[in-house]
């Protein structure tokens, strides 16, 4: 790629490069975001490959590879331009009819096509699928058209023409207008309007300034952030590239938890490319403006996600956040006004400046302007990434969109929020999700996790998930936190495994109000939402463990037995072989029992029994 | 530096803008119990004892006044059943981890805190985390024998590797900054001991009065960064 | 760890010592372990207080001070992943493996570990193992995995 040094030359480049692609050439694009190199995509990547040049179409059918489509319940998923034929759960052995089919002889394969679970109705194209078409994919949807490691690709799509727009056609002090215009509020859960933000770092004394994008998505669950570092990384540099712009900085940080070494290596791809073509770097397109970006690797901490914690561990400390009395972005990475944004706040960047303000507030409610994208995981039929307006209700996001609760299974809750956000129970699944209404029910909106959780999930284990795991991510400087977390962990552990006593609750509740007010950072101040929110909606859950020693939804090891059912049990002994600790005895055809006293509740047996004999109470 | 004026549990006080709310309210004659605080460190922000309430542009917070810069028109409470219900339950949970620290369990009885039937489960701890230990080290004597390992629950104050110190120079100063004295010091005619590190070092003797004045590898250390004559500490400093 | 290794790991960090967690990943990278030896040159070349490098060491779960063995087996441990029963196929690896999450075999063939989420969601539980991801994970499957892999290790 040669280098542009200027507005018109960038233009130009971008032409040369549009000119030299048909449209109506058919492309075959294959995800391969990390999900689905789990599901073994790149396996159908080579078949592809072999497979088109066998058929003599080499030079005739393009092949691409994509960062994650969002669709992750029915990887690997191939989509065929011009067209856009979607095939689902494609395998290695299906690429060969594909080609010579579909790309050959414009058949349609109908048992790779998405049929909705319920209408039966099959969809053909991608537009037609309802788990896309109910979305509204401003920011994620460019995923599925560019190969994240092809700046070309990005630039064919319109990228950088937003971040040209800002340079030479707005002042620095207009781009934040614009952006506070917009309305849009952080994506990485605080919600803090970006604008205001933005405007207080430009305004904060000193010619020294940082940009950071914090891409240390830590709650477990979600993956939005992920999927958009490797499936579209400049989306996120374009935007930082903005937001540097308008705030007066020369210098940048990419910070990625360590755990996502593919975001990493398309991040670095990314920016080489970008020097190579003279996006960053001294003197950007002739503007004068000049920007470096440095990516660090998170150690794995989740406090690191905290942005005076991020700070301390680019500086090469530990992860201990301070209070933000002084905000970061009057001092923050060496003392200098810092600016941090998640990195969906950053992608959501372009889009503002590109298309406006103005097109941008329409979409969302009065307080929580653009769309979300969400992480829908859990007891969901369409597991994946879901990007819809802000004032969707959540029904319309886990049934019409999620598919609803597989196996039959009733809806009982879902999480929002990761470990900083509440359970909301199905008797508020009407509710429009945005920042403020999330906050009112005793959630919130965070990164955009949403665990959704059926009749099978036991509320107080879920509780004891979240303590448990802040517990071992606390930094442990301030003392509510360090203290709190640990002491809620041994009354849940109490709870769950039997002994569990008369005012447990209220102590629990005691100990999260005061670790609310007190605790020095996010961490502390959220850790008991998850434990409040579920004796809010669950206490019943929670006094059926204490005062009958019982769990309602049968997952707590102490409190449940496995049984045979002795009129369904064939005697085929597939459960006596497999149990860990020999304590199930049967003659062979005759109905097995099980040795309570010597049973460690592992569940093997349950899971090895082909005629659902074994039961739990 | 400019003054600002803001209010103290309804009455007006004048104070450097920026200056630290904690020293502050004190001098206003306001009680306030910190754990972490030392005027010879920089403030940590971490026991959360010295939390009181600020009023900002019609909204009330609780901030930690060791780390909180005044500002002009805030307007301070000191006192209220917020404050006092947060450093009770603080307190609370300092005992269920050092239960038998004597300075924990007179606290925790000021504060009406039921010593002898904690609702939690009990350990019996010597160290209340609050890092004074540390961060005289870090920062006052310069020596950066300890430090911070592991994170949460168990985080601990140790030297390196969890080994005896290679590093301490024994001068005490975590000894008299520990709020709980947690950290024990033994002197004997010929050597000074730093329990909680393991680390024992032999006295240096006056030539003079013949009683041990100091470790002999804490002279070895100041000779060294403070380029003094080698014969400046054969005497002690009484004699000197 | 030879000190020209130390040495090539801190030239390409301009021997700066705000860049100490990237420092420490390559060693760990290099070694599969952070040696003491390598935290005591480290110290020693960059001015920097041991006890400062140890503590870092044991703050950030990426790293380890012990060795760790040749093969990495992880179960990630998100909600998602918690939910549909990671929990039950970890006790089984502890079982099996006779080791608890960080510790690894005395022959020093397997490390088990815990890791937060991977972002797999759609595959959980999942399982990872020497990089490589496994989803879907159930007893059985995990017998198909260990039995191959003792087989590898004989």
């Amino acid at each position: 790629m040669r280098r542009v040094n200027s507005q018109q030359e960038l233009e130009a480049l971008r032409e040369e490069i549009r000119k030299a692609r048909d449209p109506n050439q058919a492309l075959v694009t294959i995800c391969t975001g990390t999900g689905c190199h789990a599901y073994g995509c790149m396996n159908i990547v080579s078949a592809f490959k072999r497979e088109i040049e066998k058929a003599g179409l080499s030079g005739k059918v393009g092949i691409r590879t994509t960062g994650c489509h969002g669709f992750c319940e029915r990887g690997p998923l191939v989509v065929i331009y011009p067209k856009r034929i979607f095939y689902q759960r494609v395998q290695m052995d299906d690429v060969a009819e594909i080609v010579n089919e579909t790309l050959k002889n414009d058949k349609i394969i109908d048992r790779l096509l998405y049929t909705h679970p319920m209408t039966e109705e099959v969809a053909i194209f991608e537009p037609d699928v309802p788990f896309y078409g109910l979305q509204k994919r401003i920011i994620f949807g460019n995923n599925g058209l560019i190969d994240p490691t092809s700046l070309e690709d990005y630039l064919s799509i319109g990228g950088y023409a937003a971040f040209a727009k800002a340079l030479f056609s707005m002042k620095p002090e207009e781009v934040v207008e614009e952006v506070k215009k917009s309305g849009l509020r952080g994506r990485g859960g605080g919600g803090f309007p970006t604008g205001r933000k933005w405007e207080s770092c430009r305004n904060a004394k000193g010619d020294k300034k940082y940009v950071i994008c914090n891409a240390d998505e830590g709650d477990p669950g979600a993956y939005m952030d992920r999927s958009l570092l490797e499936g579209n990384p400049h989306s996120v540099l374009e935007g930082m590239l903005i937001g540097a712009y308008a705030i007066g900085s020369d210098e940048g940080y990419i910070y990625v938890r360590n755990e996502y070494p593919l975001a990493v290596k398309h991040a670095e791809i990314a920016i080489a490319a970008l020097k190579e073509a003279g996006l960053l770097g001294d003197n950007i397109l002739g503007s004068g403006f000049s920007f470096d970006i440095h990516i660090n690797r998170g150690g794995g901490a989740f406090v690191c996600g905290e942005s005076t914690a991020l700070v301390a561990s680019i500086e090469g400390r530990v992860g201990e956040p301070r209070s933000k009395y002084i905000h970061l972005s009057e001092s923050g990475l060496w003392g200098k006004p810092t600016n941090l944004n998640n990195v969906e706040t950053w992608a959501n960047v372009p889009v503002i400046i590109d298309k406006g303000a103005d097109w941008y507030s329409q979409i969302g409610t009065e307080g929580s302007k653009g769309t979300k994208i969400f992480s829908l995981v859990g007891k969901v039929n369409n597991t994946g990434l879901v990007e819809v307006p802000m004032g969707i209700t959540l029904r319309e996001i886990i049934f019409d969109i999620g598919g609803g609760v597989p196996g039959g299974k009733k809806f009982k809750a879902v999480q929002t929020g990761g470990p900083s956000g509440g359970c909301i129970p199905e008797s508020l699944i009407d509710m429009p999700v945005d920042f403020d209404k999330l906050k009112e029910v005793g959630s919130m909106m965070g990164s955009g996790g949403m665990i959704v959780m059926d009749e099978t999930t036991c509320m107080v284990d879920v509780a004891k998930y979240f303590v448990d795991f802040l517990k071992g991510e606390s930094c442990g400087k301030c003392t509510p936190c360090r203290e709190g977390l640990l002491r809620m962990s041994q009354i849940l552990a109490d709870i769950t495994e039997g002994r569990g006593r008369e005012g447990d609750i209220e102590l629990l509740e005691e100990l999260g109000v005061v670790m609310k007010d007190a605790s020095l950072c996010g961490l502390g101040q959220t850790a008991p939402n998850p434990v409040l929110s579920t004796i809010k909606y669950f206490r019943d859950e929670y006094e059926a463990h204490i005062k009958e020693k019982r769990c309602p939804a049968g997952v707590c090891k102490a409190l449940i037995t496995y049984e045979i059912d002795p009129d369904k049990c064939t005697g085929c002994g597939a459960c006596k072989r497999n149990c860990p600790v020999d304590c199930i005895s049967g003659e062979k055809k005759e109905p097995h029992t099980i040795d309570q006293s010597k049973c460690i509740k592992c569940g093997t047996c349950k899971d090895v029994c082909k005629f659902d004999a074994v039961t739990v109470k | 530096m400019a003054k600002v004026q803001l209010t103290i549990d309804g009455r007006t006080v004048e104070a450097e803008e920026g200056a630290m709310l904690l020293q502050v309210a004190r001098d206003a004659g306001a009680d306030i119990p910190t754990l972490c605080h030392n005027d010879e460190v920089k403030p940590y922000g971490a026991c959360r004892m010295c939390m009181i309430e600020v009023e900002e542009h019609g909204r009330t917070r609780l901030v930690t006044s060791c780390t909180y810069p005044v500002k002009e028109g805030i307007s301070v409470t000191t006192r209220s059943d917020r404050i006092f219900r947060n450093r009770k339950m603080i307190v609370e949970l300092l005992l269920a981890r050092c239960y038998k620290v004597p300075e924990i369990r007179a606290m925790a009885a000021d504060y009406g805190i039921d010593v002898e039937n904690s609702r939690f489960q009990v350990r019996e701890d010597t160290c209340i985390l609050c890092g004074l230990c540390v961060r005289v080290c870090d920062e006052v004597v310069g020596v950066h024998a300890i430090g911070f390992a592991g994170r949460g629950p168990d985080r601990v104050p140790t030297p390196p590797f969890k080994e005896p110190s290679q590093f301490c120079i024994a001068c005490g100063a975590c000894v008299y900054v520990c709020p709980v004295d947690a950290i024990k010091m033994v002197q004997t005619p010929e050597s000074r001991t730093i329990k909680r590190w393991q680390r024992t070092l032999p006295m240096k003797v006056c030539k003079v009065c013949g009683e041990p004045f100091m470790p002999e590898y804490q002279i070895e250390y100041f000779t060294k960064r403070a380029k003094v004559p080698e014969d400046f500490f054969e005497v002690c400093p009484n004699c000197r | 760890m030879s000190p020209d290794k130390i040495d090539a790991i801190l030239d390409r960090y301009d021997r700066n010592p705000a860049q100490l967690i990237p420092i420490l990943q390559d060693v760990q990278a290099a070694e599969n372990y952070l040696p003491r030896e390598a935290l005591e040159a480290i110290s020693e070349k960059l001015d920097i207080p041991l006890v400062r490098l140890y503590s870092v060491a044991t703050f950030y779960k990426a790293f380890s001070l012990d060795p760790r063995g040749k093969h990495i087996i992880q179960v990630c441990m998100g909600t998602a992943c918690h939910v549909r029963g990671a929990p039950r196929i970890l006790d089984k690896m502890i079982r099996d493996l006779g080791v608890q999450p960080g510790k690894t075999t005395k022959d020093m063939a397997f490390t088990l570990e815990t890791v937060n989420c991977l972002g797999a969601c759609a595959l959980g539980p999942i399982v990872v193992v020497d990089g490589e991801y496994h989803g879907q994970m159930t007893s059985p499957k995990w017998d198909k995995i260990y039995k191959t892999l003792k087989k590898a290790e004989g």
